[in-house]
């Protein structure tokens, strides 16, 4: 695999469009001539925002008619016009609208879509969903039924990536009965630990625990919490890695057992658990690490029989040794990442992988260039992480050096109901110091009105030492806002 | 003697439960007690969770939003009979 394949004159797809021309920028590669249509039938998005309209722009550019849900909050999101149909689909409660199967279900039926689009959230991965899907003879764009169904337990996942010969976290990998039985368990591993949903997602259900004190107060709230969230109270135990790293791989399967890897991408500015900035590569791999990395995602996600684009998780300790944590059976937010320093559309290869096409190329055909960050915009308050929903009054989005994929736009109603999340900026540079100046630029000269979002915690992020020298753990978040 | 009513208002839009999750019980009926502190029920915005709870000690004499029902910052979720 090649990480130089570069070209400084190729046009860029729709997504590429404003990127600063001089920057040395992978040879797009789109899997079929650019602009031929594709034969795949009329395609239902069931989801909303920024996500919906990446879906719809590369449908347009392969000629896939769309439909778009929306729930009564949404009607006035730019994502439910771009579409070519549109249905509602209920209120605005989410458990109405976008979970509700049988009005997605309906919603495909009376409007003739014959293949479904999850995007991510929502029913993304749900397993019994894909099967609805498919019983009913839609296509569903993401990896086998019962590859989700395997992923969706984390303690299922874990004992499958162990027989596979993937480290794993050390810990108990069986359900936990009781809080006696979890201390004494703790006990034997070591604190501290971290107390896990099984069911869990996102960052939530899950609790560093210190001491037998702290697990005994934090075992009912988990379980709790893991009950509301998920409907499912089993919970277990990982020995806490010290200065944690989360980085994961992105993958591609098809139904020939062919499986690539298409790099990693480093996830550690997280806050609350869940993720701020996103970047590739990771400067904290060494080559050999890396290429074991690759090496055990690959075997993992080939040794369930994976198909579709995916992402193996992994923690990685301060000895650069690394551990499964869990799978994505679906796309990531931040897959543009992947697509900037790859030149692929993700989506385009998720909805061929779905019609049945194979992987077009071998992984040595696969190559990577510079560097690619990207920042996730968010509405709310940049140090509590408060939410702050309202209507978003002035938004400059520079015209050029960077890709925007937002939800929202100048007028649009961040509302209540849903994640917090306006959109995502993504630049691209022959290396990463490059790569940083164009996204602290960009960010400088962004301005959103009407609402709280985090563009001053972001621009932190880029100035702080530990960050730009990239020795930086899942903790950097929380130690800057100390100081 | 005047019975002294305390409204119970949502800090925050969102959509409101009266239980923890969909299988459990309600935190508090009408006509039920709660104290300083008790929760009352849940808002939940941009999928963060937020309890909302009684400042004083008294009687459920009401609920004015339902289950699940969205809501606005400054609505009026329940009335508090005060002790």
């Amino acid at each position: 695999m090649g990480r130089s394949k570069t070209n400084e004159t190729l046009i860029f797809g729709p997504f590429f469009h404003g990127l600063n021309k001089r920057v040395v920028r992978p040879e797009v590669r789109h899997l079929r001539e650019q602009d031929e249509d594709m034969n795949f039938p009329k395609l239902l998005i069931a989801n909303r925002g920024e996500i919906a309209r990446r879906i719809i722009r590369t449908c347009k550019r392969l000629g896939i008619p769309t439909v778009t849900v929306y729930s009564e909050a949404d009607r006035n999101m730019p994502y439910v016009q771009e579409g070519d149909e549109r249905v509602l689909i209920g209120p605005a409660q989410a458990t109405k609208s976008y979970l509700n199967m049988d009005r997605i279900m309906e919603a495909a039926a009376v409007t003739g879509a014959k293949a479904i689009h999850p995007g991510y959230g929502f029913l993304s991965e749900n397993s019994e969903f894909a099967k609805r899907c498919r019983e009913t003879g839609l296509i569903f764009v993401g990896p086998e039924t019962f590859v989700i169904e395997a992923m969706a337990n984390k303690i299922h996942a874990r004992n499958r990536m162990k027989e596979a010969g993937v480290p794993i976290v050390p810990g108990y990998d069986g359900p936990i009965e009781s809080v006696d039985d979890a201390v004494s368990l703790a006990v034997e591993i070591g604190f501290p630990l971290m107390l896990k949903a099984s069911a869990g997602g996102g960052g939530i259900g899950m609790q560093r625990v210190d001491s037998e004190a702290e697990l005994r107060m934090a075992y009912d709230t988990t379980l709790q919490k893991a009950v509301n969230f998920f409907g499912d109270g089993t919970v277990f135990l990982e020995k806490w890695i010290e200065e944690p790293r989360h980085i994961e791989v992105q993958i591609a399967g098809d139904r020939l057992g062919n499986v690539v890897h298409l790099f990693e991408r480093e996830c550690s500015v997280q806050r609350r658990h869940q993720k701020v900035m996103e970047e590739s590569p990771s400067p904290a791999l060494t080559t050999k690490t890396r290429e074991r990395l690759y090496e055990a995602a690959i075997r993992g996600a080939k040794s369930i029989g994976y198909t579709n684009v995916g992402t193996m998780e992994f923690i990685l300790d301060h000895n650069g040794n690394f551990y499964f944590l869990e799978m994505n059976t679906r796309l990531q937010v931040e897959h543009p990442v992947t697509e900037m320093i790859t030149g692929l559309d993700l989506v385009e290869l998720q909805i061929r992988l779905s019609a049945g096409e194979n992987l077009p190329w071998t992984q040595a055909d696969v190559g990577a260039a510079g560097h690619a960050v990207e920042a996730r915009v968010y509405a709310e308050d940049p140090k509590t992480f408060f939410p702050s929903p309202g209507e978003i009054g002035r938004m400059n989005l520079p015209s050029t050096g960077a890709r925007f994929d937002f939800g929202y736009g100048e007028g649009s109603t961040v509302s209540p109901y849903y994640d917090p999340m306006v959109g995502k900026v993504i630049v691209h540079g022959m290396n990463r110091h490059q790569a940083l100046a164009q996204m602290r630029k960009t960010l400088q000269q962004m301005q959103v009105d009407g609402i709280q979002t985090n563009l001053s915690l972001l621009l932190k992020i880029l100035d702080n030492h530990q960050f730009i020298n990239g020795r930086y753990t899942t903790n950097l978040v929380t130690d800057l806002l100390r100081d | 003697m005047a019975e002294e009513f305390k409204s119970v208002v949502s800090p925050l839009p969102g959509v409101f439960y009266r239980r923890p999750s969909a299988d459990a019980a309600e935190y508090v009926q009408e006509g039920g007690r709660v104290e300083v502190g008790d929760t009352i029920g849940l808002i939940e915005i941009m999928k963060n969770f937020y309890e909302v709870k009684s400042d004083v000690a008294g009687t459920i004499d009401s609920f004015i939003v339902v289950n699940e029902e969205l809501i606005d910052i400054g609505q009026e979720i329940a009335r508090i009979v005060v002790e």
